[in-house]
């Protein structure tokens, strides 16, 4: 059996939920997002990703209808959304902070967009009941939020943002608020439930963890643009900016000039006395154009001899190793002072580690191991 | 139980007795035997005989409470929509300068206000009664309101209304079944402040009622100009009463209400 892939953004037919048409939110003399152009696809899971003060709240709070673009237009199922207040949208949002009502229960929290769209009694009873085996809350129906803990009213803001089924959730940095462990066990719960229900999520977060786990897309963002729209595993093996690359997990950047000499192959001048870096790149770059590998510090080997019949390698000295438990990251310093971060997975036991201080070790890494970026 | 100082108890023993030692001799007094207020003659509660058995107190008692519960209404209603519109109402012009407005009246003396009311009044053509001291009541009480009102909105979070305009709530829908639930405490608080405001002005009263209708402050001042009778006594001491019962069972239930609150959150934490 083959699992049929999920890419609607490659299909030129497809026609997206959600587009948001050159589209500017000025806040007074401040920009919160600049002339930006989307779209989003029936039965995603997007993640908007980026530092606080990027845009990625407005943008959500802009699909909600708290505020209204500038300029530009937002559409949703193709209908222009700017005369829509918020109550006649079919978006639904699960707030940060939860919004629970505090003066109603756990079951007149989730009945309450319900009631008000007119439901009969027992739909809205037979829905809530869904809802809360859905989001296993089965037990607590009778409570009031201050009678549940975090993640239960965490599930209970789910649930009541889900009831109306609405066409997209959009999610507020949803998981903020809870501890690690309880963290990645609701991000699958949210996967899962996304899966079941087909509802097309969105969701802010600056936590890239959080967004390369959920997300079938990521959008990272800064000042107000969108820098690189790609399914996770892209954005994190081709970056397409030094900014994503450095914003994604750890990365050693390296700056250089290039020289071509052959197909898609460079030679990398990057520091003096230093042999030239040979990297294969799909970029493009001319004769002595500037540039910057960026490489993960766990492509990069680390040894005790140096080895042979590898692209590249550097000598250097441990100047520090952050030891992580299940892998170690050492930082490197080579003569020009330049410090590049090397990861390996610590396989044997901390007192048979191979390296430590101030030990002279060779890196190295393949031509095709990190990416070429343009400045 | 830790044994206090002698510096402290002497302090507090100082203060309380600063507090409520006029208060006690007016209660002791009020069973006084005698008429003369100074002379001790024995106990007996015939002054509260003879006092429900006076109109004069009684009617005053009536316009009184009358006055106190619609001008507290009419003051919580128009004071939650002003809080309202100066926490939520974002930025227009001279929004600044409404907010000062309206708590200006606070620290306004009472004989101004009274007497521009009265003068308003006057120059209206209305007939001094119930009616002008509740609008006078209502003025002054009304800025006690907003003040409490806006207070409870500014920590209100905002993303509770966004939550229920996203739930298909249209703006006065959203106010209704969210926001005045939860601020509901604060309202009733005002509302409670605005008429004990009412039950004891004088100042304002006095230029404001008329012939036809006098509150128990006025009236009482205006008897004890002519001596100080048991009478008043007796019905200084059931106010006292009334307000010490309201006081300790809305702090009772206050109180109650957080232990149980905190016993819920305790519990739910551990579940």
């Amino acid at each position: 059996m083959t699992i049929p892939v999920f890419e609607p953004w490659n299909d030129p037919e497809a026609k997206p939920l959600i587009q948001f048409q050159n589209v500017t939110k000025r806040f007074g003399e401040f920009t919160a997002i600049d002339d930006l152009t989307i779209g989003i696809y029936e039965k995603e899971f997007f993640a908007l990703l980026g530092p606080s003060g990027c845009g990625k709240t407005t943008m959500m709070r802009m699909l909600a209808g708290f505020e209204t673009p500038t300029k530009g237009s937002i559409y949703l199922a193709g209908q222009d959304m700017a005369p829509v207040p918020p109550n006649k949208r079919a978006t639904n949002m699960m707030f940060q902070s939860y919004a629970l009502f505090p003066h109603l229960s756990i079951w007149e929290n989730i009945a309450f967009g319900l009631k008000r769209e007119g439901m009969p009694k027992n739909e809205i009873n037979d829905r809530v009941e869904e809802m809360l085996r859905l989001t296993r809350l089965d037990k607590f129906a009778r409570r009031k939020p201050h009678q549940i803990s975090g993640g239960q009213r965490q599930r209970v803001a789910l649930a009541r943002s889900l009831a109306k089924h609405p066409k997209l959730l959009l999610l507020d940095e949803p998981l903020g608020a809870l501890d690690k462990k309880l963290r990645q066990d609701t991000q699958f719960e949210l996967m899962d439930i996304q899966e079941k229900t087909g509802t097309t999520f969105v969701i802010v977060t600056h936590d890239q963890e959080e967004a390369m786990t959920v997300a079938s897309r990521v959008a990272v963002m800064d000042h107000g643009k969108i820098i690189q729209v790609a399914t996770p595993d892209r954005i994190y093996e081709t970056p397409n900016s030094v900014y994503v690359a450095d914003f994604i997990g750890e990365v050693n950047i390296i700056d250089g000039l290039a020289t071509p000499n052959g197909e898609d192959s460079y030679a990398i001048a990057w520091k003096d006395g230093q042999a030239p870096l040979n990297v294969k790149s799909p970029n493009k770059f001319s004769d002595g154009q500037k540039c910057h590998l960026a490489i993960r510090p766990e492509k990069v080997t680390i040894n005790a001899e140096k080895p042979t019949g590898v692209d590249n390698v550097v000598e250097g000295k441990i100047l520090d190793i952050a030891y992580l438990g299940n892998i170690s990251t050492y930082h490197v310093e080579l003569p020009s002072g330049v410090v590049i971060k090397a990861q390996a997975a610590n396989t044997r036991r901390i007192s048979r580690r191979a390296f430590t201080w101030e030990d002279t070790v060779w890196l190295s890494w393949t031509a095709t191991a990190g990416v070429l970026l343009a400045d | 139980m830790r044994r206090m100082s002698w510096f402290n108890t002497v302090s507090l023993t100082l203060g309380f007795a600063f507090l409520y030692v006029p208060m006690l001799i007016l209660v002791i007094y009020s069973f006084n035997e005698s008429k003369l207020v100074t002379v001790w003659a024995g106990f007996s509660t015939k002054w509260y005989g003879e006092l429900i058995q006076n109109e004069a107190f009684l009617n005053a008692a009536w316009v009184t409470i009358k006055v106190a519960v619609i001008s507290s209404t009419i003051a919580t209603v128009l004071g939650t929509m002003a809080a309202y519109v100066l926490v939520r109402g974002g930025r227009f012009m001279g929004r600044t300068l409404f907010s000062g407005m309206i708590y200006a009246p606070l620290v306004m003396p009472e004989v101004i206000t009274g007497l521009s009311l009265l003068l308003l009044f006057i120059g209206l053509g209305l007939d001094r009664g119930v009616m002008t001291i509740v609008l006078a009541h209502t003025t002054f009480s009304m800025c006690y309101v907003s003040v409490v009102v806006s207070s409870r909105l500014v920590t209100f979070d905002r993303s509770l209304e966004e939550a229920a305009l996203d739930l298909g709530c249209s703006p006065s829908e959203a106010f209704r079944l969210v926001t005045l639930p939860i601020i509901a405490p604060a309202v009733i608080s005002g509302w409670l402040l605005a008429f004990t405001l009412s039950l004891d002005d004088l100042v304002i009263a006095s230029f404001t009622s008329g012939p036809a209708a006098t509150t128990l402050p006025i009236k009482i001042y205006s008897a004890v100009r002519l001596g100080v009778s048991p009478e008043i006594n007796a019905l200084s001491t059931i106010m006292i009463a009334i307000v010490t019962v309201g006081v300790i069972t809305a702090s009772l239930v206050n109180k109650r209400q957080m232990v149980r609150q905190k016993r819920d959150e305790q519990a739910a934490e551990r579940s």
